[in-house]
């Protein structure tokens, strides 16, 4: 492979790569060795990856030339890709951001895992993420903060940070990411990439380390809806393992990708388009819109009234059921123990102490506290009921629109550091995208400008199990504008 | 001072499941620590539960049973603690939505009276590991094979008086779950242990005392013990001018006593939510009526039909009927034998101590029913006497053969020749003129003397009856 070649494959989407594979214009391996050479690189700045997988990636990618020569190969056989480290990957180091699992050799594959991995997909390495996902800016990763590609000095969004930075530096074609409160939707706008959190219970849970079980939800960070419709197809359905899980069928992502929108109904919620949101993201986004109009589409303005409380009771479920899910770590059976313990109270007093980091501490205290006699009737009933009235927001807007839109994030990228300081003010990025899943819809983050070179996205949020919608909607008005091609460049330059 | 007791049982009951209650492994009594425990019940970081449906089918089945509502809408909690051998931090339980509501429970004490006791509610939940601080010399070894067991726990109201109810309350609910097969019941390997709620207060009074709750009783007898030892310590507390503290105990059968645990002034907030990872487990009437349709005759029913059918008293039928193959072997003694009250007095008197002495169950009966009932029938024919049936009934436990080929070899059979009874006993009182004298002077007691004489020369094969009617008539004359 000559090095034109090299640097057009590195540019490949995952439709584009299956198709070039299928070609034989390269082999799966040497796709694979060109994508650990640029990880090898350029990850010391990025910090995008904690693990590369270098022999396992090439022995997948040798098994699936071997399988494309003997014709059996499946279509997206020999793409790599990169999983987020919060998937469980047998016999690979599973540490969701944190020193607790630093040890971590998970024995089990997630089912997100064995899906892409029965494709044919090759996993090049485990992505960096905020410690068990708590954090929006990837700077709560005991690995350290991931560099947003754009622009070393400023966060890549989080808390699937790593994934996004991954796929915007052209270190993998896609990667995998979850979502609990915007963790793939943020760093998507951030990064400039397709990004989609799919309805609670689309894609299994089983395998990806729990964050908040009733809001956390895998998804994709791709550059692009057709890719992340491919990716979309590989990972969800029901799963057995899962309870939560939903046993419908998938619907062919592929097929209603170019579906035309005339009709469409778009609805905006006036909460989302009000003090707060940086004008020149409000400029952009409205541009945006009218692209969707172009194509036939009506604009309605909605409203959510209940958005304001999104946040406040986002920030009690989410750390009342973290409070419990990380209970497990305690040093007992797996994960960091404490030095030389003298008693139990101090195996776990240390464990937990040495092993957590502020921020899960913070929200495991916040949690703790949200749940404890006398508290849960004021904080955990009372974010439920607020729940139910954010969800009964979305039905009635549903009744008039058929899609939500809007900004993804009031703002472009902020310099790391700048907001680590004050916990609020990083809660409160997550503004646009929380209430998507305390509410357990689909939303999905699409390119949609650049302001002062830095990308924004627009957010698509529809009605439970309407990924195929949101895709196709992407994937029109990737067809009709080229936001979603802008990247920071193989280079490293825009 | 007139003291009542009163007393409120929760059982936890181990569910007959081939796994556990949230995750594929198996479940065996005995097998090598930590053999039976997988990554779910490791509390691996991203596994999750997925409730065992058997189970759920149990606990229904029980419900059903105690006449109880089945929550249609059932929701598993997390109730929140660290120990070594919770490994996930939490153990999944049920607290506002339980999957069985309000039942009841009847059961008759030996003096005939009858008591409803209400139970509370029934939920479902995962048991604990074991912590081994035995086996290492400065460390706590931790087995998780019991992690996840399936566990129903039983909560009755605080309607029991004493603790001869209480045993008697859990004797029956023992029963009742062997019949519906969905434990072993096996108190000494902990398929069924009990914490009893204790608290004492005057006769009349309205208000409950304060009570304390004495954990993990594993057997019937130490049940009555603790709490009638927990019962007098509360009395001789109150009685001194002190004051009981509402508390966790622990009875040590050795020493007799109770022993404080744990006092709930400094209890544990247990942080209880609803399980995010499990759905609430919606029951249909579809369900339900599966589930009824795979119920057995149930002690109480089958108890009234032995009374009405077979004329036993509410007492004999209970008893015979609280096992159910003890219940199968009754009915097939008297059908064979057409006697009900000798059948239920040899299955519960004779037989049952046989096997109680030899350790065995009745379907390791060393007599068959059928073979039992050709023994009630020579009773009934007056072959031989019941007593005489004692001597024949050893020889058939020690497989010495039928009750006929016992009867024939060692010449029992009654004398029921009148002209034979009178002859010996006029011998007998021709013998005893000192005792005739004293009988005639009107000292009647005697006369049980003169009955001993006769079946004492007769080797107990004289018709006890005819003796009496004869010797009255000769010794009144």
């Amino acid at each position: 492979m000559t090095n034109q070649t090299m640097k057009e494959a590195l540019k490949q989407g995952v439709a584009e790569l299956a198709r070039s594979l299928a070609r034989k214009d390269f082999s799966s391996v040497e796709l694979t060795q060109a994508y650990l050479d640029r990880i090898g690189q350029h990850n010391t700045e990025l910090n995008a990856y904690v693990t590369v997988t270098n022999e396992q990636a090439l022995a997948q990618a040798a098994a699936a030339d071997k399988a494309r020569t003997a014709g059996t190969a499946a279509t997206y056989a020999g793409i790599p890709f990169a999983h987020k480290d919060i998937f469980c990957t047998t016999g690979v180091r599973t540490a969701c951001g944190s020193r607790m699992l630093d040890n971590f050799i998970s024995p089990y594959n997630a089912t997100v895992v064995e899906k892409m991995s029965n494709a044919g997909m090759v996993m090049l390495g485990k992505t960096n993420m905020d410690e068990f996902a708590m954090g929006s800016s990837n700077e709560t990763s005991w690995y350290g903060p991931v560099r947003n590609p754009w622009n070393r000095t400023l966060v890549p969004g989080g808390s699937s940070g790593g994934s996004a930075a991954a796929v915007a530096a052209h270190l993998c074609p896609a990667a995998t990411a979850t979502d609990t409160g915007g963790s793939i939707r943020q760093p998507a706008s951030f990064c400039g990439l397709t990004g989609i959190k799919p309805t609670y219970g689309r894609v299994s849970r089983w395998g990806m380390i729990a964050f908040a079980s009733s809001l956390d939800q895998a998804g994709v960070l791709t550059r692009s809806a057709e890719d992340a419709a491919i990716l979309m197809q590989m990972m969800s359905g029901f799963d057995p393992k899962d309870s939560t899980s939903v046993d419908l069928p998938v619907p062919d992502y592929l097929a209603t990708l170019d579906q035309p929108l005339k009709g469409l109904r778009i609805g905006l919620p006036k909460q989302h388009f009000a003090a707060g949101l940086n004008p020149e993201v409000e400029k952009q986004i409205r541009a945006a819109l009218s692209e969707f109009e172009k194509q036939g589409a009506i604009l309605k303005e909605v409203s959510l009234d209940n958005s304001h409380l999104s946040v406040s009771a986002y920030y009690v479920i989410a750390p009342a059921e973290a409070s419990a899910n990380l209970s497990r770590y305690d040093g007992v059976r797996f994960g960091y123990r404490c030095d030389k313990p003298v008693d139990l109270e101090d195996l776990y007093k240390r464990s937990r102490a040495e092993g957590f980091g502020a921020e899960v501490k913070r929200r495991i205290m916040v949690g703790t506290y949200a749940l404890s006699a006398g508290y849960y009737d004021a904080y955990y009933i009372k974010a439920q009921k607020v729940r139910r009235l954010i969800k009964d927001d979305f039905e009635r807007a549903f009744k008039e629109v058929d899609v939500i839109m809007g900004p993804t994030s009031p703002h472009t990228a902020f310099p790391l550091g700048s907001k680590t300081k004050d916990p609020v003010t990083m809660y409160l990025e997550d503004i646009y995208t929380i209430a998507v899943n305390l509410a357990g819809l689909p939303g999905l983050s699409v390119p949609a400008g650049l302001i002062n070179g830095l990308p924004i996205g627009l957010q698509i949020v529809g009605r439970d199990f309407s990924e195929a919608q949101l895709l196709n909607l992407a994937h029109r008005f990737q067809q009709a504008t080229d936001w979603h091609t802008r990247t920071p460049g193989v280079d490293g330059s825009n | 001072m007139a003291w009542e007791t009163v007393i409120g049982l929760e059982i936890h009951v181990q569910l007959a499941t081939k796994s556990k209650l949230f995750s594929g492994s198996s479940i065996t009594f005995g097998a090598e620590p930590n053999t039976q425990a997988n990554i779910f019940d490791l509390a691996l970081p991203g596994t999750l539960p997925v409730l065992n449906g058997e189970a759920l089918r149990m606990a229904v089945k029980f419900g059903l049973a105690i006449g109880a509502q089945i929550g249609r809408k059932s929701v598993f909690d997390r109730k929140n603690y660290f120990y070594p051998d919770l490994p996930k931090g939490f153990q999944t339980s049920q607290l506002d939505f339980p999957i069985v509501g309000k039942g009841s429970l009847t059961f008759t004490l030996e003096d005939g009276t009858s008591h409803t006791i209400g139970v509370t509610r029934a939920h479902l939940e995962e048991d604990a590991g074991k912590s081994l601080h035995e086996l290492f010399p400065h460390d706590t070894g931790i087995d998780l094979n019991r992690a996840g067991t399936p566990l129903l726990e039983i909560v009755s109201e605080p309607e029991l008086r004493s603790a001869k109810e209480a045993v008697a309350y859990l004797k029956k609910m023992h029963s009742l779950i062997l019949y519906l097969g969905i434990s072993d019941g096996d108190m000494s390997q902990g398929s069924m242990r009990c914490d009893a709620n204790v608290s004492v207060r005057q006769k009349g009074d309205t208000k409950f005392g304060t009570r304390t709750e004495i954990k993990n009783i594993n057997s019937f007898r130490f049940v009555e013990k603790a709490i009638l030892i927990e019962a007098q310590r509360q009395i001789d507390i109150i009685e001194d001018g002190g004051r009981i503290i509402q508390e966790t105990r622990l009875y040590d059968p050795d020493k007799n006593e109770t022993r404080s645990m744990r006092s709930k002034e400094v209890a544990n907030d247990y942080r209880y939510f609803p399980e995010p990872d499990l759905l609430p487990v919606v029951i249909d009437e579809a369900f339900i009526a599966a589930v009824k349709a795979t119920l057995p005759e149930l002690p109480d029913i089958k108890s009234k039909r032995f009374q009405s059918q077979y004329g036993l008293s509410e007492y004999d039928a209970d008893v015979v009927s609280a096992d159910r193959v003890t219940a199968d072997f009754f009915e097939v003694v008297v059908k064979d034998c057409g006697d009900a009250k000798l059948s239920a007095n040899w299955v519960m008197g004779d037989l049952q101590s046989v096997l109680n002495k030899a350790e065995l169950t009745i379907a390791q009966s060393p007599v068959s029913a059928s073979a039992l009932a050709g023994l009630i029938s020579r009773i009934k024919d007056n072959t031989i006497s019941s007593k005489i049936a004692k001597t024949v009934f050893e020889a058939m436990v020690n497989g010495e053969g039928s009750a006929d080929a016992i009867i024939d070899s060692k010449g029992l059979k009654q004398v029921t020749d009148s002209g034979a009874i009178e002859q010996l006993i006029d011998t007998i009182i021709a013998a005893n003129p000192k005792q005739l004298e004293q009988y005639r002077s009107g000292q009647e007691k005697v006369f049980t003397f003169f009955v001993g004489q006769v079946m004492k020369e007769s080797k107990g094969k004289a018709n006890p009856s005819q003796v009496n009617d004869i010797l009255l008539n000769k010794l009144k004359k």
